[in-house]
């Protein structure tokens, strides 16, 4: 929907960007935001379409450093289209788009599919993200420069971490002069092995190959080292366990370039959904157990990890929240636990899951939205701090959410192609009400209220 | 000839008196009350029986349909479940992943779709795959599924013909040691007889190689084993200690390809430290009974002589393993309709 000027009245406001979180109104036209603040009714131009924000909240909207767009290659578990869709009912503005597409993101031409095809037919903004090494292969460095230029966000071998110490090295060495992070998901193959889920009682019960923690941490301590001694920038993609939040700490703490994300489930569910039920107390595996939406890497892990990682987002020592949203088809997931893919359609219940957080006092609802919005922008660079305020003269990308509404998770209604999620039939609390981008309203509830327009129509 | 013999022969519920449970899979033992393997092993008894018998046909099941679906090889635990269906007058199709459409790609979901569409009642699976068996119950609506062994998860069948087996020869399973030796990180009879023995009342003590065990079972109390069973389940990588007294003691299978993998410095350190033979067993309680779930390597987890000698309750496992898969069969493919 196209609207010259929109005013939010009566809603809180929270932009961590200066600190601000308090009611009052945002004022939108043109693309970008005019004022936010208490604004007098009288100021407000003729004809702006008003909308009531009583008891929402508005902030600017979601960037998402990590999703699954699966195209090109890949469009029967989803496309550009309905990701962004996805994206937008789920309060995402921005979608940064993993290279594990096929043909892989290791030259500009398919950087250029990937923009003309989201000019098409994407509703928010995708920034693709370009492969670290030719073909995501580990063996030789992709060029780099030719795909900066051409405008992805960052690097990465997605699923497929850089193996090779001495690659990695090479890597953030020659990067360096960029000013693009490395995002890697860090996991050991040599201790992961087989592992379909993570090392634990659960694992054992249901005889599945556990993935340790050590995995996870062992190449998180070797990038960090790698990092400090190339001056690279690193960013630590979806931190799982308890144990990496104190290298990242330490990390920081001697003021290395290092950042880190965690993912909505990460933060809410347990391996104790392996067994069904949904993570509720069972001592024996139900008829329901080995549930592949479950399966996701990293895995599901003990409440200990949850805690921690919870903690360490709190604390700012996790800079972000990304969704790694994985969408797959149903075939893909309708098979043995050990065949089932990984991953988890995360983009519609992100917001839902973290508010749990927030409902129970373990995260800030601030603290919560820097780590959406702002918290994404310090990873990819000063470039994209437009996109995560609220202060006039910045570009108006926000969201508008109930945090207080209640639904039901009903995967068949997902926008997006992926209906893989452990969430399904759960109740979760706080939704999105519209989404903007660039001024325009992209996506609206039905519990969107308008007003009227300003000067009467 | 043989067939109308059968028929004449008393109805199997009035001579065993057998009272079906309502339950529709058998898919590992964690959901077995102790009742339940109690009913279980009553029924197997009568079972036992008829398989003592000149004429071993009863009509229990005469008009079912059961079909063994084995992706992985199998001697025992594929011919005793065709041997009780035929016994209990079901008729037994057997089918394996290699020439059947599993060859042409179809999917495990596929596969058991198709045989249910084609009515049968009870389906027998063996699956490399642990949870494989979970996927069929979960998506077939119309048959019964029983675990035949799936990836390192469970073999509850298994576990109660041992069950039954020390039963029957030790009167009860309450307040016994049994120690279950060698590669238990990897093996579903194990997982599901650390289960079922601790179920009936007995101590289990694993012993082998640590780097065999699963990692939190030696690590920490925060086990599923050690959280249910407490302190009844026990690890001691020491045989010789771990078998001092010790009532029954069952070898597991280590498979040759576990030393390549790195989990053993060699079969000849395994051997030395884990071989289950006569000098070690003189630590075991007198007239100790040794088991072992098939197939064994002799040689290398058990000595040829303790495999063979009088200890030894390996044949009797078999045999008692036809009776409880017979109880089984029964069990799922008559209870449910029963209820209707």
């Amino acid at each position: 929907m196209e609207i010259e000027t929109l005013v939010i009245r009566h809603a809180r406001i929270i932009d961590p960007s200066c600190d601000l979180d308090q009611v009052g109104d945002v004022l939108i036209g043109s693309g970008e935001i005019l004022a936010t603040g208490s604004l007098s009714l009288d100021s407000l131009p003729d004809g702006a379409s008003v909308i009531d924000g009583t008891g929402l909240v508005v902030t600017p909207g979601f960037i998402d450093l990590h999703c699954h767009l699966r195209e090109p290659g890949f469009e029967y578990k989803e496309t550009i289209a309905a990701g962004s869709k996805a994206g937008a009912k789920g309060g995402f503005t921005t979608l940064c788009a993993m290279p594990n597409t096929n043909p892989p993101v290791d030259n500009a031409a398919v950087v250029e599919f990937i923009q003309q095809k989201a000019q098409q037919d994407s509703l928010v903004r995708i920034l693709p993200i370009g492969c670290v090494t030719k073909g995501r292969k580990g063996l030789e460095l992709s060029e780099m420069e030719e795909l900066a230029s051409a405008g992805v966000a960052c690097f990465s071998d997605d699923g497929d971490p850089v193996y090779d110490g001495n690659l990695m090295k090479l890597a953030l060495t020659y990067s360096s002069d960029l000013g693009l992070v490395i995002s890697n998901h860090c996991q050991e193959k040599s201790l992961s092995c087989n592992g379909v889920m993570a090392e634990g009682p659960v694992a054992t019960h249901l005889g599945l190959d556990g993935i340790p923690a050590a995995a996870e941490e062992a190449m998180i301590a070797r990038d960090i080292a790698l990092s400090e001694a190339t001056g690279g920038r690193l960013h630590v993609a979806h931190l799982s366990t308890a144990g990496s939040v104190p290298l990242v700490r330490e990390a920081k703490n001697r003021g290395l370039n290092v950042t880190a994300e965690v993912c909505p489930h990460h933060l809410t569910v347990t391996d104790q959904w392996v067994l069904g039920a949904k993570g509720a107390p069972t001592s024996a595996a139900g008829g329901l157990a080995y549930d592949t939406s479950t399966k996701v890497y990293p895995p599901l892990r003990s409440q200990m990890d949850v805690e921690a990682l919870i903690v360490g987002l709190s604390e700012g020592v996790i800079d972000c929240i990304a969704t790694d949203h994985a969408p797959h088809d149903l075939t893909s997931k309708q098979v043995t636990y050990q065949e089932a893919a990984f991953g988890i359609s995360v983009l519609e219940t992100a917001l839902g899951s973290l508010l749990q957080l927030v409902h129970t006092g373990k995260l800030s609802m601030a603290a919560m939205v820097d780590r959406l919005t702002l918290g994404p922008t310090k990873v990819l660079g000063e470039n994209y701090r437009d996109l995560a305020s609220l202060q006039p003269g910045t570009t108006a990308d926000i969201v508008i959410f109930d945090p207080d509404q209640e639904w039901m998770v009903d995967a068949s209604e997902f926008e997006s192609k992926g209906k893989n999620t452990p969430l399904d039939g759960t109740k979760l609390k706080g939704r999105v009400v519209a989404t903007i981008v660039g001024g325009n309203l992209i996506y609206e509830s039905p519990a969107l209220k308008f007003q009227g327009v300003r000067g009467g129509a | 000839m043989s067939l109308s013999r059968a028929i004449d022969t008393p109805d199997i519920e009035g001579s065993l008196a057998v009272k079906p449970t309502v339950r529709k899979h058998v898919l590992d033992l964690d959901d077995f009350s102790r009742e339940e393997i109690e009913e279980v092993l009553d029924s197997a008894r009568g079972m036992k029986e008829v398989l003592g018998r000149d004429i071993k046909k009863v009509p229990a099941l005469r008009g079912k349909v059961v079909v063994t679906l084995f992706y992985e090889a199998s001697t025992r635990t594929r011919v005793s479940f065709e041997e009780a269906g035929k016994v209990l007058s079901a008729d037994v199709i057997n089918m394996s992943a290699s020439g059947s459409s599993t060859e042409k790609g179809e999917s495990l979901l596929n596969t058991g779709l198709t045989i249910q569409a084609m009515g049968v009642d009870t389906i027998v699976i063996r699956h490399p795959h642990s949870g494989a068996p979970y996927l069929l119950a979960q998506e077939l609506d119309k048959v019964s599924v029983i675990n035949a062994g799936d990836g390192l998860h469970a073999h509850p069948t298994q576990a109660l013909l041992d069950i039954y087996t020390v039963k029957d020869k030790l009167g009860s399973l309450e307040g016994l040691k049994i120690v279950i030796v060698g590669d238990v990180l990897h093996s579903r009879v194990a997982r599901s007889n650390i289960w079922g023995f601790a179920k009936m009342g007995a101590k289990v003590v694993l012993s082998g190689p640590n780097t065999l065990m699963p990692p939190d079972l030696i690590r920490s109390d925060n086990n599923i084993y050690r959280s249910t069973f407490s302190s009844r389940i026990e690890v001691d990588t020491n045989l010789a200690r771990a078998i001092e007294g010790a009532d029954v003691v069952m070898a597991l299978r280590l498979q040759r390809e576990r030393q390549n993998a790195g989990f053993l410095p060699s079969l000849r350190e395994y051997i030395r430290r884990w071989q289950v033979t006569d000098d070690l067993l003189a630590r075991a309680k007198p007239g100790a009974m040794v088991m072992h779930p098939g197939p064994m390597n002799e040689g290398i987890e058990i000595s040829n002589n303790i495999a063979h000698g009088g200890s030894s309750v390996i044949e009797d496992q078999v045999t008692n393993g036809v009776a409880v898969r017979m109880a089984l069969l029964y069990h799922v493919t008559i209870g449910p309709s029963q209820q209707l």
